[in-house]
């Protein structure tokens, strides 16, 4: 229908409230996506790759026995103080011999229950599905699908320390 | 003349109430909804338990909104603040109880409402959406409850979330970056469960009032889904006006004619759910979350448990596809439900392959769920040492064999094995082992282990060996011979 106003059928110019809905759609769309980046930045903070281990002391060498397996539990390096006792992490300490040892992670390679140790038959059981392993930490029987995780140690000053800060999974076995 | 002050009373009231319909108009739009009409035969005890599910889920936002006036979502004193709630605060016991039961209510009601839903054919044209709004509610009625017990912050929760992570960090890639997302960092922590208080108390909740409101408005918009008849098919093209007819025909109002029986079925789930508070008390917490004491069997809560079975006897070789795939699969069955069969036989008595599918459900998942709340997979931890040897094994033998009772107590055989029926079931009973194993072989096995036994060759001497399998070889019923080599002694000789 033309328009009384413009007789020649030229093109309408764009109507002063055509141009603000479209101004307004246009800066709130922008603004919606600089609000929307930090929102979403945070929520995925967890996941950015942070140097998360730290060498940890777990005790003189003189409480860990040769041949024997023992508990020993460390302070998570990167403690909050309202973590409380989930910043206590308990692992298996083996010596071998002398400065030879194997630190195992107390998470069962199946889905992460607690393994205990039995010394007398010289094997680690879990409770909730039955993984068994052997004293080394090599898969005995039950579902597990790998052996024991092991941590990262060093004898250094007497003291035996291991690289720790991070639950073991499958994905990342320490 | 004198008017008695209970008719003021009430003028005054019904002023109030004209003051306020006046202006909000909200008693009229009330009233047309409560009173609309439904199909006769949905005023039917089949017919309750969505708007049950409902209650419930009110309750808990009630019950919800009271326990977080007192529980602290700090790793350091969620613990602590619970015990309080239900040692110290006054009601604090009660009011932890009626939250813990009426999740346990309110996941049996969905799942009931869900089975009745399908039975009945009630996701089919034009109710596909509502079905699929219910399905994203399971969901978040299910996430609901492990969050909740994840807020339950005790050993169980603390080792639950380890199975959590063990499962994400089981996907390939994105494994350890799924791990730190769930657990807000790189191990379980303080920012562990505040994440897990912000999803149980803000962003669920939120979501389920968001769905909540809009599965309501498609069953008001919709219809209530009239008494399958068998036979009378769905077809798209006549479904809605043949549903209008029959409404108009043979319809009844939903207040009060239908929904008498919501009521009477919402007031016994409200008294039950107050009757197990009373009774059976708030759920845990458990043992102090701290990681340090492993002399702890996590098991997760009753709706879980058949997840926790099927993770023991799944075989390890399909575990990880099976876990990871697993569900995706279950839940894309779920939502694609309606858009594969969305017409046609609505009754359950002329659809078996429906209710197949809901018998070996319900009696795989019960099975499971059985299964799980005695766990034969695992290790009996404590039976090594606390479980006798029984007595009449000990009558009657040589010192050797005697020995060999005690190997079988020390080196934990015990964990996995019973004996006069108690002990571990990870492994075969030993009663009458001597029956289906001969001496060499009863060596072979102790030495090597073998069908899921570990090898004790390392952890025995000849010995021990020697004493044990004597033990082992007079475990037999009486009256029944041991096992024999046939070869030793061929026929004829």
């Amino acid at each position: 229908m033309a328009d009384p106003r413009r007789p020649n059928g030229a093109v309408p110019p764009v109507s002063r409230r055509g141009f603000l809905l479209t101004l307004g759609v246009t800066l709130s769309s922008v603004a919606a996506a600089l609000f929307a980046i930090p929102v979403v930045g945070f929520l995925f903070s967890p996941v950015r790759r942070l140097a998360r281990q730290a060498w940890i002391p777990l005790g003189s060498l003189a409480d860990f026995p040769e041949g024997e397996t023992r508990l020993a539990v460390y302070r998570n390096p990167f403690v909050q103080p309202w973590d409380g006792e989930t910043a206590n992490v308990p692992c298996w300490v083996r010596r071998i011999a002398g400065d030879s040892f194997q630190v195992f992670a107390i998470n069962c390679a199946h889905l992460g229950c607690p393994v205990r140790w039995f010394p007398e038959s010289g094997l680690f059981m879990c409770p909730c599905h039955g993984g068994v392993y052997y004293a080394d930490g090599s898969r005995a029987s039950g579902p597990p699908p790998r052996g024991l995780f092991e941590y990262q140690h060093k004898v250094e000053r007497g003291q035996l320390w291991v690289r720790g800060g991070e639950l073991p999974t499958l994905s990342e076995p320490v | 003349m004198s008017r008695s002050p209970a008719s003021s009373a009430g003028r005054a009231l019904r002023a109030v109430g004209a003051w306020l319909e006046e202006r909000t108009g909200l008693g009229a739009q009330v009233g047309a909804v409560a009173t609309h009409a439904v199909p006769r035969n949905t005023a039917s005890w089949w017919y309750v338990f969505g708007s049950a599910s409902l209650v419930v889920f009110v309750l808990q936002v009630v019950t919800g909104i009271c326990l977080a006036t007192v529980y602290t979502p700090s790793a350091n004193d969620a613990w602590t603040s619970l015990v309080q709630l239900d040692t110290e605060v006054p009601l604090g016991w009660f009011l932890r109880a009626l939250h813990g039961w009426g999740s346990n209510f309110m996941v049996a009601l969905v799942l009931v409402h869900m089975v009745q839903v399908f039975l009945f054919g009630a996701f089919k044209y034009p109710r596909e959406l509502t079905w699929t709004v219910g399905v994203f509610l399971l969901l978040m009625t299910l996430g609901m409850a492990f969050t909740g017990q994840v807020l339950r912050f005790d050993q169980d929760a603390y080792w639950g979330l380890g199975i959590g992570a063990s499962i994400a960090g089981r996907m390939p890639l994105v494994g350890s970056r799924v791990v730190h997302m769930l657990l807000g960092g790189p191990i379980i922590a303080g920012a562990t469960l505040s994440r897990f208080f912000a999803l149980h108390v803000f962003v669920i909740p939120g979501a389920l009032l968001a769905l909540v409101g809009l599965h309501l408005l498609l069953v008001l918009r919709l219809g209530i889904n009239e008494w399958p008849m068998p036979g009378r098919l769905v077809d798209r093209v006549t479904y809605r006006q043949r549903y209008e007819e029959q409404v108009h025909a043979d319809g009844v109002r939903f207040f009060p004619d239908a929904a008498q029986r919501d009521v009477v079925f919402a007031g016994i789930v409200i008294l039950a759910l107050v009757a197990c508070a009373a009774v059976f008390g708030p759920i845990g917490p458990g043992g102090q979350p701290d990681p340090a004491i492993i002399d702890t069997v996590p098991a997760p809560d009753f709706f879980f448990l058949w997840i926790y079975s099927l993770f023991a006897l799944l075989p390890p070789s399909v575990e990880t596809p099976l876990i990871l795939i697993g569900p995706v699969v279950a839940i894309g069955l779920l939502f694609a439900l309606p858009f594969l069969s969305g017409t046609g036989e609505k009754s359950w008595r002329r659809r078996p392959f429906a209710v197949i599918t809901v018998v070996l459900l319900a009696l795989t998942m019960g099975t499971l769920t059985y299964l799980g709340t005695f766990a034969p997979w695992s290790p009996v931890m404590e039976a090594w040492s606390a479980l006798p040897t029984p007595a009449p094994y000990l009558e009657d033998r040589s010192p050797l064999q005697i020995q060999g009772a005690l190997i079988v107590q020390a080196k934990q055989c015990r964990n996995c094995h019973a004996l006069g029926g108690e002990g571990g079931r990870r492994g075969p009973a030993l009663d009458s082992v001597a029956t289906r194993l001969t001496r060499d072989q009863l060596i072979r096995q102790v030495l090597q282990g073998g069908g899921n036994m570990p090898a004790y060759g390392k952890n025995l001497s000849p010995s021990e060996v020697t004493a044990l399998v004597a033990f082992l070889e007079t475990l037999h019923p009486p009256g029944q011979v041991p096992a024999r080599n046939a070869s030793a002694t061929p026929v004829g000789n």
